[in-house]
């Protein structure tokens, strides 16, 4: 998994049937001191996340996992807002 | 596989249930010399790891959510080993890709 925040959504009418209903958010991936690091990724929501908001997201075949048993098409997804993160030598 | 460093622990209350439970790694790959491989990443514990560490991290969803008792989870990443001492022969390798 990876950190990220959420930088913006996107809005699509005609996309697959499966992808009806959920929520795709623009996010920029982060490192672990919330530097920004790679380009910005589209990705769907399995959680509830809000605009602005600090997440991690699952990579691969793995981020469909939640909307099982539906089928749903991505390669990326939002699988928990993080709260906190402990850093060592940060304590 | 890969060598990696565990630098933190992530605290997350708002995830997908199947996270419920399993400690949140932040975890910083590395090559054989020790130096930064790439961005850090988030992996979930199967061996009881801590900060400090050096693991062994798989990150391929199957091996990553069967070796953390989930399966049919969204996990891409665990560690699966701690390691205890890596040994090289650098002389079998040519030296421009020792590292």
């Amino acid at each position: 998994m990876f950190l990220g925040r959420v930088v913006g959504t996107v809005v699509s009418t005609m996309k697959d049937a499966a992808l009806k209903g959920q929520r795709l958010l623009i996010v920029q991936p982060l490192k672990p001191d919330l530097t920004e690091t790679g380009k910005c990724i589209v990705m769907l929501d399995a959680v509830g996340v809000g605009p602005g908001e600090l997440i991690y997201w699952c990579r691969g075949k793995e981020s469909s996992f939640p909307f099982l048993p539906a089928e749903v098409p991505t390669d990326n997804t939002i699988v928990g807002v993080v709260d906190n993160i402990h850093l060592e030598g940060s304590r | 596989m890969l060598i990696a460093h565990v630098i933190g622990e992530l605290i997350s209350t708002h995830k997908h249930e199947s996270h419920a439970g399993r400690k949140a790694l932040i975890v910083q790959p590395l090559d054989l010399d020790g130096s930064k491989r790439g961005d850090a990443v988030i992996a979930f514990d199967a061996v009881d790891a801590g900060v400090g560490d050096r693991v062994l991290l798989v990150t391929e969803g199957f091996s990553a959510m069967t070796s953390v008792g989930r399966p049919e989870s969204p996990i891409d990443m665990a560690v699966v080993g701690v390691i205890d001492r890596i040994d090289l022969d650098l002389l079998a390798r040519p030296p421009a890709s020792r590292k």
